[in-house]
């Protein structure tokens, strides 16, 4: 093979997407009639179940089976099924009020962060401009960060006194806008990373040949460019959708007590007040809900995706030309510096605010090693916090990348089941997990319980998810028969994937690799519930900061929250760099 | 294979090899779990601290390694422990207070250790006395804290009871935390429970919210974001905390000797938490769990307790630091309830005040 990429030569099926995408029946069947097809078909079945293999089993260990156990645990009470339970908590309206704003604010949010970030997908697929790497790190940074410290810096930016009331006298605080803008601030990267992924990764010349052919500038995109993105674009939406309807810290912190999730209901029941029955009911509400929101997703996406013509990313930006452009350009930064930046700045002002004007004191005595006036070295922190975070990517990518191969050869049933049990852990209970992992994986040889991996293991759920859903899209852009030429060629499948898939996907990789580390490294889900060894994280570290009175330890937990956004910035950039010195060329 | 393939999967392998590197320096620790028997377990929360010269008189007094699994708040630690009664996390639990005890006791996490040194702690806090289940560690007061500067700005003596707190002069002035969610406000409610009984708090929180009490989640935000002391973010001079919280701004404020602290404690307030410790039914190392209670209620432990996690140590001949006396107050009749009470009634009390103060 020379250094050309087969994919130069390939036929484009993008340009007329409704009309034809490439029939499903293609996989496997392209070889010929009779029994070579079905030869085939079974070689193909085996692989695609070889594939499963592993990320069923790290599913069914770590999510299936521990989640069952404590659903099982409050609903099997004294030998008996607890079923009476179900009408007892569902004819609650407390409950029905709590299941409606939960999807209300999740549909809200998933609607608005679309809506202010496909600019900035489009922005960082399109355009080059300098600063674009750092502008895409700095996007993950909200991920990392803890969500008391996020309500720290939006109660500065929308509270009493904040930037908004001093400007204009406005409070959003304790009001619904509060809670969607923060949303916003966490999923924003979400958007931009799925979508723009694949975005990039289009041909622009098919969208430039529409408008030769007469297509205004719109219609072209719409025509042209949107039904290639519908694949990424569901995934975004269904991700922020998940992530927005467990939402637990923003709710609580920026909407007050008197807003409730089900997640937070949740919590409540399980983790305060041991209702496990009333819990269990909830988790499979939940469970019911996020089930339904995936076959929605399925319903939408099933029939939209097709292999595309796929290029280079860096062969498809350029620099903006002309006013229009320039000004997207610069409204999408603009809305970053307001919806990412400023919040950010909050926290980094509020770091070196000392008792006697600005200065460096949180950082130095955050450096300094004198007894007993802060809990954990930082240095230790940060490298606990990177050594967990690489295990649960390097968990997250294997078990999402077998997935994600596995996915896209093929959509029966099955893979579809499959395809939504792995999507699950994003819309589940932290709590649920966390203690379904103290009640199940209690024995010997799986009594995890207080071991490190139990962290990692955690974070990867969470992980997961985001890698599959950034891959899908793009792998499932692949041509098929590319794959078959190769395989016709003499090449192994493990060969063909790594000749026709992976150089496609190289890029789709690194950003889900991103993502799965952003995750890991800002602690999200059931870590928080689990019963960890003194190995204090950056994230653990300033919740047990902000845990204490005393004006410094506010101070250098705002010290801490800042290095760690310096960490993860600085970490996700130097991700992005692992590339190829020839990357102009596949 | 083209050249960037290679330089592709030559990355990948890299990070892999790198992260199964870091793995496992990261199973350092983990290596000494067939040797139980020189290490105990202790499970506790997330506020527990100690410091590095009381850890290592441990291992030199008792020949264990100490080992900390911390789970999240209180609430969740209890929950836990329940959760996993009989093939417990480690050896001994630290941290289950007197609004949580109840629930623990009745659901068998606890085996019988009768402490040495139990002679020298009061025995109205020996609440498990004649079983010996769990041994009182030590005592913090949940009290509502006001910012002195703002008073004195204002003109106005800061209140020091809870009807005060009801009085029109002090509306708008105070922020307290979730019942439902959060220890402090769990602590203030079972306070005015104490104070104005079963059926009269609710009126007591009618008043409180008409006055213009603000709820918010947890402690964090209360005392950071809303509370005009300390971080001085906030506006609200009065704020549901500890009574070890005026020392701790002090230990942790710019000025190391004020005059005095900047913050001060309504005494007529406060909500007694007791914290308890205890060996856990089915430890892998019960002599170790029994040495460790031991240590934890010897002097040297008792006395590296107020500097550590802020809270009075329960050992009547133990000094506290000056910190304490010159700055702090001690709250001499503090309201309390009995844990029974609090298990048998706690999820009414709370469901009944988030209808009254939160919907």
């Amino acid at each position: 093979m020379t250094g050309r990429s087969p994919l130069r030569r390939r036929e484009d099926h993008a340009g007329q997407p409704e009309s034809a995408p490439v029939p499903r029946a293609m996989h496997g069947t392209a070889l010929g009639p009779g029994a070579l097809r079905r030869r085939a078909g079974r070689r193909a079945l085996a692989t695609r179940l070889g594939l499963m293999a592993l990320p069923v089993a790290f599913f069914g260990l770590f999510f299936g089976y521990p989640v069952a156990a404590i659903v099982g645990r409050g609903l099997h009470v004294d030998g008996r099924w607890q079923f009476g339970r179900f009408a007892e908590v569902l004819s609650d309206p407390g409950i029905g009020q709590v299941l409606w704003f939960t999807t209300w604010q999740a549909a809200a949010s998933t609607a608005l962060t679309l809506l202010l970030a496909l600019p900035g997908a489009y922005v960082l697929a399109r355009f080059s401009f300098p600063g674009k790497q750092t502008l895409r790190a700095v996007v993950t940074v909200p991920f990392v960060l803890p969500t008391v410290v996020v309500g720290a810096a939006f109660l500065g930016l929308l509270g009493r006194g904040g930037l908004l009331n001093d400007l204009w006298g406005v409070r959003l605080d304790t009001t619904v806008w509060a809670i969607l803008l923060a949303h916003v601030f966490f999923n924003y990267a979400v958007v931009v990373r799925t979508v723009g992924g694949l975005w990039s990764q289009l041909d622009p010349r098919q969208e430039e040949a529409a408008r030769l052919l007469g297509a205004g500038r719109f219609a072209a995109w719409r025509r042209v460019t949107l039904p290639a993105l519908v694949p990424a674009l569901a995934a975004a939406a269904l991700m922020v959708f998940l992530f927005t309807f467990t939402s637990f810290g923003v709710v609580q912190i920026l909407g007050g007590p008197g807003y409730a999730t089900l997640e937070v209901e949740i919590y409540r029941q399980t983790a305060q007040m041991l209702d496990l029955p009333t819990a269990s009911v909830l988790t499979l509400l939940q469970f019911a809900a996020v089930a339904s929101m995936l076959g929605v997703h399925a319903w939408t996406v099933r029939r939209r995706e097709g292999a595309l013509r796929l290029v280079d990313p860096a062969a498809t930006s350029r620099r903006p030309h002309g006013a229009g452009e320039w000004s997207l350009l610069g409204g999408v930064l603009l809305s970053v510096v307001l919806l990412v930046l400023l919040p950010l700045g909050v926290l980094v002002e509020r770091s070196l605010r000392g008792p006697d004007g600005y200065s460096l004191i949180h950082y130095r005595a955050l450096a300094s090693a004198d007894g007993g006036t802060f809990l954990v070295p930082p240095l230790e922190a940060v490298g606990n916090s990177l050594r967990f975070a690489a295990v649960a990517t390097v968990i997250a990518l294997v078990v999402g990348g077998l997935a994600a191969a596995a996915l896209t050869r093929g959509a029966g049933r099955l893979v579809r089941g499959f395809d939504a049990l792995l999507m699950l852990p994003l819309g589940t209970s932290a709590v649920t997990v966390g203690f379904g992992f103290l009640i199940a994986l209690d024995a010997p040889p799986l009594d995890l319980r207080s071991s490190w991996i139990l962290v990692p293991l955690a974070q990867a759920l969470v992980g997961v998810p985001f890698v599959v859903r950034v891959m899908l899209p793009v792998l499932r852009a692949v041509d098929d028969r590319l794959r078959q030429a190769a395989s016709v060629l003499g090449a192994s499948p493990l060969r063909a994937w790594r000749e026709v898939d992976l150089p496609m996907v190289r890029r789709a990789l690194l950003l889900a690799a991103g993502f799965a580390f952003a995750v890991s490294l800002g602690e999200f889900g059931a870590t928080v519930f689990i019963a960890r060894p003194d190995e204090p994280t950056l994230p653990v570290a300033i919740a047990r900061l902000l845990g204490r009175a005393g004006e410094l330890n506010y101070g250098q937990a705002m010290a801490l929250s800042t290095v760690l956004m310096l960490v993860c910035a600085l970490t996700l950039l130097a991700l992005e760099r692992i590339r190829p010195a020839r990357s102009g060329e596949f | 294979m083209n050249r960037t393939t290679r330089r592709t999967a030559t990355a990948v392998l890299a990070s892999l090899t790198g992260a199964s590197l870091l793995a496992a320096c990261g199973s350092g620790g983990d290596g000494e779990d067939g040797a139980a028997d020189d290490t105990v377990t202790l499970v506790t929360h997330n506020s527990f601290e100690l410091s590095d010269e009381v850890l290592e008189r441990f291992t030199e007094d008792t020949g264990y390694t100490l080992e900390i699994l911390r789970a999240g708040d209180g609430g969740v630690m209890v929950n836990q422990a329940v959760l996993s009664a009989g093939n417990p996390q480690g050896d001994v639990l630290f941290g289950v207070d007197n609004t949580l005890l109840s629930r623990a006791l009745d659901e068998g996490v606890f085996a019988p250790h009768r402490a040495a040194g139990l002679d020298r702690v009061p025995e109205e806090l020996q609440l498990d006395a004649g079983e010996w289940r769990v041994t009182p560690m030590d005592i913090g007061d949940i009290c509502v804290n006001y910012d002195r500067a703002w008073f004195e700005d204002a003109s106005l003596e800061p209140p020091q009871t809870l009807d005060e707190l009801a009085d029109p002069d002090y509306r708008d002035l105070l922020v307290v935390q979730n019942a439902s969610t959060s220890t402090p406000g769990l602590g203030f409610l079972l306070g005015t429970v104490a104070a104005f009984g079963e059926d009269g708090w609710q009126d007591y929180w009618e008043r409180l919210t008409e006055n213009g009490v603000r709820v918010v989640e947890g402690w964090e935000q209360a005392y950071y974001e809303e509370f005009s002391g300390s971080s001085g973010n906030g506006d609200r001079p009065l704020v549901v905390s500890y009574a070890s919280s005026p020392p701790v701004e002090v230990v942790y404020g710019s000025d190391p000797e004020p005059e005095q602290a900047p913050t001060g404690v309504s005494t007529g307030t406060c909500f007694r938490q007791i914290e308890f410790a205890g060996l856990l039914e089915g430890a892998d190392n019960p002599e170790g769990g029994k040495a460790l209670i031991d240590f934890m209620l010897s002097p040297a432990f008792q006395e590296d307790v107020p500097l550590q996690m802020f809270v009075n140590p329960v050992r009547d001949d133990v000094e506290l630091p000056e910190v304490f006396t010159r700055y702090g107050v001690r709250i001499e009749d503090p309201y309390h309830l009995e844990p029974d009470a609090i298990t048998e009634h706690r999820s009414r009390w709370v469901n009944e005040w988030t209808n009254l103060v939160v919907r």
